[in-house]
């Protein structure tokens, strides 16, 4: 009993160490990121153009692509991943067409980002003839994302409680009647905290992006943002790099005298951003959840 | 609004929806059809033999015919990729099952507020940042303290093992916290210190969830591309130590794909390396599938 | 408004087709593909020729020698960069396509300054390479294990350097590196290390040797005296025209050859006494 005891006590001190190392692992990582990187952040950083041989350059029109990309991209995937979403929770019935989508996602969610990268490159780049482009980067990132936003979805419509459909069917609703004005909202903030984890998946990627977007942007005019010119910044098969993409292509090329500063500031920018959804994510969901 | 009307929009909706749905279906099919086709190229069209493909371990793509013509063999990316994703599950699986224990049994209102968030901030980190990370400091750190060049199988794994901790973490709570109660406190009951009990009752019962989530863990391992590739040196050849450099599937890939030609043996041979990774990620799903039936009969 | 935007996107992308502007200087649109060692020159003579050309759009990108002529010869971009010919790339109907010689990198074996050498020859070199010599005092330096690091197979780097350095003879399998940038931080942080590099890379911290006694120079390789060199090439699928040839012909002038190109470290290629 006494030896039993013992090995409570030591477990018990084992596993409180690991989680805190895992806690330290991260306040480290994080902290050396930020701490590298944040003293490099400063307007002409975050505003002007990259360079590719000279010291000095920014990330602007970089951190620009990241999040016209990730808007891109999001327009594509929550309309068709939270359909799907409806779709699998509210009308599936059990049969092969339902089996085959639920293996479908489970399959898409798997595959790894370079496979999805090299597919991009042969469908959206070469066969559309759009090459590298902002279009074929947000598809790619589409895939990737969807079973990510299909299963959320799901699940927070899952969640949403029976008598709530049945008080709605019973005044007479439709279906869809129910599923917009009842189940929807209900399962807002679920599918909301989804949206948010997709979304930074977006801005993080790179793998898949390489093939996709590319790894260069084309001189942008900020004062023009008619999305039909090849300069616009807003033009969706333009080729664009995002700031991801950066840090590896600078690594890779390895020409910038300043690669240091660079990658540095940049990994510490994306590292901000993913504090700010995570923080984003937290405030949202508190809030809507105390609404209803 | 008439009743018609309603009806026909209800109608709509459903079919919208089903729509959503069957891009999913559509987008699986789409890309194993490209994938497979440029992949399986280099045994069709090139004449390849698939058990050279897998035994060889000589990358000779581009060697000219006058030298004895191009040698294809993809054992090097293969025994680097098992390496390195092998022993970064190994070293995450530790701490991703005591971080689970830790969050469902020990301290489930710290593990909650702050192990939990840790867990997501984790998966937000962008590849590449780890990467990079890894590239800045654990490269230097393994070649001063350890050894080597610094850039090794070691490096790879550790990077690796940081990426797939949350995913292993959250599935295996996951099989925790769907155990029933009764099993907790029968075992408690019974005079069982809270250790034992999560030693010899809750653990084994959560057997089939906890492989899922290593096996998820190792997915995502095998298919990581960039940070792997920034850190383990890419030396195809099979490596004997921690230190040694080595070359991984996806790292292979990205490393050549801009320098051959589309439609050439060298770059058929990246897709088909491309078409294995696609197969290996379905293969773990099957096995997936196969563990979660087994959890369903106990 | 989410209907409205994607909506707005197709609309206004119509309506440009058909609204051409005003020429001044070149107009329209080309893309470049290819090499990331040629990119950044290209782009800095495409941000200048843009600059005087305001209605002129010349697009950039990398993707590596083998995806800028893959491109040019399928018809997907204007202009593949490469630095090998594409007689070497092999899956490439080379005939079709019509080099343009932009300038000239020269490369140097670069050493970790502890291994004491400053001198190999040819034979020496080979020997290192193929795995024949492996500790650095068979060679005359200090009694330490020599430690090879390659480029990626297919770089135009590694191409030149067993081109021109090692005659050909491929060099056994080591740590790849993906960039200039990491091989030269490697060279110089591991002891025995040898390596290659384009001129632009060298720095004081590794040691550049010179080959049979001639130093990697600027002027030993216009003069034709160093070997180790290549053309970076821009490729055009048959002969070019319009804007396409308009930069081409940019890229040969004196705001180019000696601005961008010895800005970056390049040779100019209008400098070089001798050809290949």
């Amino acid at each position: 009993m006494r030896a039993a005891r013992r090995e409570d006590v030591i477990a018990n001190i084992v596993i409180w160490s690991i989680a805190i190392a895992i806690i330290a692992l991260l306040s480290v990582l994080l902290a050396y990121l930020l701490v590298r990187g944040v003293r490099y952040i400063d307007i002409g950083f975050l505003v002007k153009p990259p360079e590719v041989i000279r010291a000095g350059g920014g990330v602007g029109p970089l951190i620009f692509n990241s999040f016209y990309l990730l808007v891109l991209s999001m327009l594509i995937t929550l309309p068709l991943g939270v359909g799907a979403g409806v779709y699998l929770s509210e009308y599936a019935r059990q049969n092969e067409f339902t089996r085959a989508i639920r293996l479908s996602t489970q399959a898409l969610s798997s595959l790894p980002s370079i496979v999805v990268g090299l597919f991009g490159l042969l469908v959206f780049v070469n066969a559309t003839g759009w090459g590298y482009s902002l279009m074929a980067g947000a598809l790619a990132l589409t895939m990737l994302n969807l079973p990510v936003v299909v299963s959320i979805t799901e699940q927070s419509i899952r969640a949403v409680p029976k008598d709530f459909r049945e008080a709605s069917l019973a005044l007479g609703a439709t279906t869809w009647e129910t599923v917009w004005n009842v189940v929807l909202p209900s399962a807002l903030p679920g599918i909301l905290t989804g949206a948010i984890i997709a979304a930074g998946r977006a801005f993080g990627e790179a793998a898949a992006l390489l093939y996709t977007s590319g790894m260069s942007s084309p001189p942008l005019d900020f004062t023009d943002w008619n999305p039909a010119h090849p300069i616009s910044p807003l033009n969706p098969f333009r080729p664009a790099e995002t700031l991801a993409v950066h840090i590896y292509k600078i690594n890779s090329e390895g020409l910038l005298p300043d690669l240091r500063r660079i990658a540095d500031g940049s990994a510490a920018i994306l590292v901000l951003v993913v504090l700010a959804f995570d923080l984003l994510s937290r405030y949202l969901v508190t809030r809507l959840v105390n609404k209803t | 609004m008439n009743l018609r009307k309603r009806l026909y929009r209800d109608r709509l909706a459903r079919t919208m929806l089903m729509v959503c749905a069957s891009i999913l279906i559509l987008a699986i099919v789409a890309i194993f059809f490209f994938v497979s086709s440029k992949g399986l190229a280099t045994f069709i069209v090139n004449g390849i033999s698939p058990v050279e493909f897998f035994t060889e371990s000589r990358w000779l793509p581009d060697r000219p015919a006058a030298e004895g013509g191009p040698v294809i063999g993809i054992l090097p990316f293969v025994v680097g990729s098992v390496c390195v994703c092998s022993l970064a599950v190994l070293i995450s699986s530790v701490f991703s099952v005591g971080a689970a224990v830790f969050m469902a049994e020990i301290s489930p209102v710290f593990g909650q507020r702050i192990l939990r968030g840790a867990m997501e901030l984790f998966v937000g980190i962008p590849s590449v940042v780890y990467g990079w990370t890894g590239l800045s400091i654990l490269v230097p750190f393994i070649r001063n303290h350890l050894g080597g060049l610094g850039f090794s199988w070691l490096a790879g794994s550790l990077v690796l093992s940081v990426m797939i901790l949350p995913t292993i973490t959250s599935v295996s709570l996951d099989a925790l916290r769907s155990l029933p109660t009764d099993l907790k406190e029968a075992s408690l009951a019974l005079g069982a210190t809270r250790w034992q009990t999560i030693r010899y009752a809750l653990l084994p019962a959560a057997r089939p969830g906890i492989a899922t989530a290593i096996v998820l863990g190792l997915a995502r391992a095998f298919g990581e591309a960039l940070a792997v590739q920034m850190v383990v040196g890419n030396k195809k050849v099979i490596p004997h130590s921690v230190l040694d450099q080595t070359i991984t599937l996806t790292s292979g890939i990205t490393m050549e794909m801009g320098h051959s030609i589309m439609g050439s043996l060298w770059n058929n041979a990246l897709w088909s390396m491309a078409l294995v990774l696609m197969l290996i990620s379905l293969l773990f799903i099957v096995i997936i599938n196969k563990l979660s039936k087994g959890s369903a009969y106990r | 408004m989410s209907r409205l935007l994607p909506t707005l996107l197709i609309a206004s992308m119509i309506l440009s087709g058909c609204a051409k502007p005003k020429p001044q200087g070149f107009s329209g649109s080309i893309t470049l593909v290819g090499s990331t060692a040629l990119m950044p020159l290209a782009d800095a003579a495409a941000k200048q020729f843009m600059a005087k050309n305001p209605n002129a759009r010349i697009l950039v990108q990398g993707g590596g020698s083998g995806t800028g002529l893959t491109q040019v010869s399928s018809g997907a971009a204007h202009i593949g960069m490469s630095d090998i010919f594409a007689e070497e790339k092999s899956g490439i109907d080379a005939s079709k396509l019509k080099d343009h010689k932009v300038c000239v990198v020269g490369f140097a074996a670069v050493v970790n300054p502890d291994t004491g050498v400053t001198n190999l020859t040819k034979k020496q070199l080979i020997d290192i390479f193929t795995g024949k010599i492996t500790n650095w005092n068979q060679v005359g330096g200090a009694d330490k294990k020599i430690v090879l690091i390659n480029r990626t197979k297919g770089s135009g780097t590694r191409a030149a350097f067993t081109k021109y350095a090692l005659d050909g003879n491929e060099a056994i399998e080591s740590t790849t590196e993906e960039s200039s940038g990491s091989v030269a931080k490697m060279v110089a942080e591991t002891p025995g290390a040898i390596s290659y590099l384009a001129l632009s890379y060298l720095n004081d911290s590794i040691r550049a040797l010179k080959i049979d006694g001639i130093e990697p120079t600027k002027e030993n390789i216009s003069t034709g005296k160093y070997p180790v060199w290549s053309y970076e090439h821009m490729y055009t699928l048959g002969e070019p025209q319009g804007l396409t040839k308009a930069f081409l012909d940019y890229m040969m002038t004196d705001e180019v050859q000696r601005g961008p190109v010895v800005e970056g470290g390049y040779i100019p290629i209008v400098d070089m006494k001798t050809s290949r």
